[in-house]
């Protein structure tokens, strides 16, 4: 596969959104590779991935269930080793043979399908948690889980505890989590796949602010192609058996953007060119 | 809010009334049936040997031993079922090995044993104390073996990515995580270890309330005997209460506990 796969560039509608090149890319996947051993052989998830995100750029990273996504995002967050290949955060490398590198994960922000909250903590202590591992002093993580809990809509909510909470807010407080760090990268497995489509419009609606905010760098996993295009500054569309990129795509709508921007035309026409190319597969 | 707040104090007004009805019921039927006062006594003089009973320092005696055997007994099984649970819970093959040993030593009639106790540990409150223990042991850790696996895979996640050590998940996750299952256990636990301890002092001894109900049944005052037993009673719902209580200061946000005070 080439480097970086075919990009293509679709109608400019506004500034270009493609951030200018800095010396280090934030992250880099050099040939990475997982294969998987079960009782009935070796799987290739994925195969030679090669990608390079640039600062504050917001990557989608779709295809069909069973493509690989998620475990590429895995082994990105260091939660799965991937069997050949490198991932370099600022040019660090963050797998050293089979462990990872603490100092590297130290700088990721991961929010998972599932809010995974504690509900033995609150609002602010499920959001200052990573704060807490890292010893900072009481008053400062509080008062920093007050900015978050504002940041993500929450605020009058610092005190609740996570079973007050409905779906979309509880994936909220994990986004604040993740955050609470100041991560150099938001890594996100289809964080909203279990809320409801109008809950999830408005979530989608609310990232796009929180990381135009926050200057963060996001690769963002999903199934659903709208959710994608909407977010993403490039969308990734990766391959199933085995795991690999097929095309890369920059979208360049004007940021913020409404959720009016759905309805133009060249809007459509991306999302119609992914779905017919996911349907391609089978 | 109203709502919950009368959910709350229901309880409160229908136990009153539900014992009223229930011993109302119990005098009408000793009346209209003319039973003999050994088969099934009037409660009026239940209570009025209640009375008795409470005023006779020898009573409150017996009753510290029997809280005294529960409470060692029980707290013994909280320690080694604890400990016995997160052993079998984290180490797989451990479990494998004993689970065979475990399921079997669990359906011996283990009160069939007091007697065997007595002999190798005396009449005293060394026999009760294991009872006690033993029969509060499994439910304590079998529900804190049960809790050490329920730890979500998803909450392991976040500690991993978090790049959370050992301990600290522990302390944040697995400890918190566990706390219900062994507040289940425990209560369950409280009550085995009061049935082991008066079985106990049924079976063999000179002290305690266990011993007090087959003194009265020896002579035959069947007022006394329910007495004792409505003794026996509030002491272990006493107990009951403690650790009930102990739930709601441990684990205020776990479901069994914050629908009870009617959030």
């Amino acid at each position: 596969m080439a480097k970086d796969a075919k990009t293509m560039t679709v109608p400019v509608a506004g500034p270009p959104a493609e951030p200018p090149a800095p010396s280090v890319p934030k992250l880099q996947l050099v040939g990475i590779s997982k294969e998987f051993h079960t009782k009935r052989g070796t799987t290739l998830a994925l195969s030679d991935i090669n990608l390079t995100i640039h600062d504050k750029e917001f990557v989608s990273l779709i295809g069909r269930s069973g493509c690989g996504k998620t475990t590429l995002l895995r082994t990105l967050a260091g939660l799965v080793n991937p069997t050949a290949g490198e991932v370099l955060i600022e040019g660090r490398s963050l797998w050293q043979g089979s462990h990872v590198d603490p100092a590297v994960v130290d700088q990721l922000g991961v929010v998972f399908q599932e809010a995974n909250l504690f509900p033995w903590y609150s609002v602010a202590d499920n959001i200052a948690l990573p704060l807490r591992l890292r010893g900072v002093k009481k008053a400062e993580r509080l008062a920093r889980a007050g900015e978050l809990a504002e940041l993500v809509g929450l605020k009058g909510f610092e005190k609740s505890y996570p079973r007050e909470l409905s779906g979309g807010m509880r994936q909220r407080v994990a986004i604040a989590r993740a955050l609470s760090i100041e991560p150099k990268l938001l890594l996100m497995d289809e964080p909203f796949g279990a809320l409801d489509a109008l809950t999830r419009e408005r979530m989608n609606i609310e990232l796009q602010r929180i990381a135009a905010a926050t200057e963060a760098t996001v690769v963002f996993v999903t199934h659903d192609i709208t959710e994608a295009v909407f977010l993403g500054d490039r969308i990734v569309h990766l391959t199933p058996r085995p795991g690999r990129i097929r095309q890369v795509r920059s979208v360049e709508f004007a940021r913020p953007r409404g959720i009016d921007v759905q309805t133009e035309p060249e809007f459509g026409a991306i999302v119609r060119d992914l779905r017919h190319a996911l349907d391609e597969e089978e | 809010m109203t709502r919950g707040r009368s959910m709350r104090l229901l309880p409160w007004i229908t136990t009153p009334l539900l014992l009223i009805a229930f011993f109302v019921a119990w005098d009408v039927f000793v009346r209209a049936f003319d039973v003999n006062e050994l088969v099934l006594p009037r409660p009026g003089a239940v209570f009025e040997s209640l009375g008795t009973v409470v005023r006779d320092p020898v009573t409150w005696d017996h009753a510290r031993v029997t809280v005294l055997e529960t409470t060692t007994g029980f707290l013994a099984a909280l320690v080694f079922g604890v400990v016995a649970g997160v052993v079998l819970g984290k180490v797989p093959w451990i479990e494998r090995s004993l689970r065979p040993m475990i399921v079997a030593s669990q359906v011996v009639p283990k009160v069939a044993l007091i007697p065997l106790f007595v002999i190798w540990f005396g009449f005293g409150i060394t026999s009760k104390v294991i009872m006690a223990a033993m029969l509060a042991f499994f439910p304590i850790m079998l529900n804190v073996q049960l809790g050490v696996r329920s730890v979500e895979s998803g909450q392991r996640e976040v500690m991993r990515s978090l790049n959370a050590g050992r301990w600290q998940t522990f302390l944040h996750l697995e400890l918190k995580s566990t706390m219900p299952y062994v507040l289940a256990g425990m209560e369950v636990g409280i009550v085995f270890a009061i049935i082991g301890t008066i079985v106990g002092e049924y079976l063999g001894g000179s002290e305690g309330l266990g011993y007090l109900v087959v003194v009265t049944l020896n002579a035959l005052d069947a007022p006394q005997l329910f007495a004792v037993i409505i003794l026996l009673s509030v002491i272990g719902l006493a107990m009951y209460f403690v650790v009930n209580t102990l739930k709601r200061v441990l684990i205020p946000w776990h479901e069994s506990v914050y629908g009870q005070n009617g959030v």
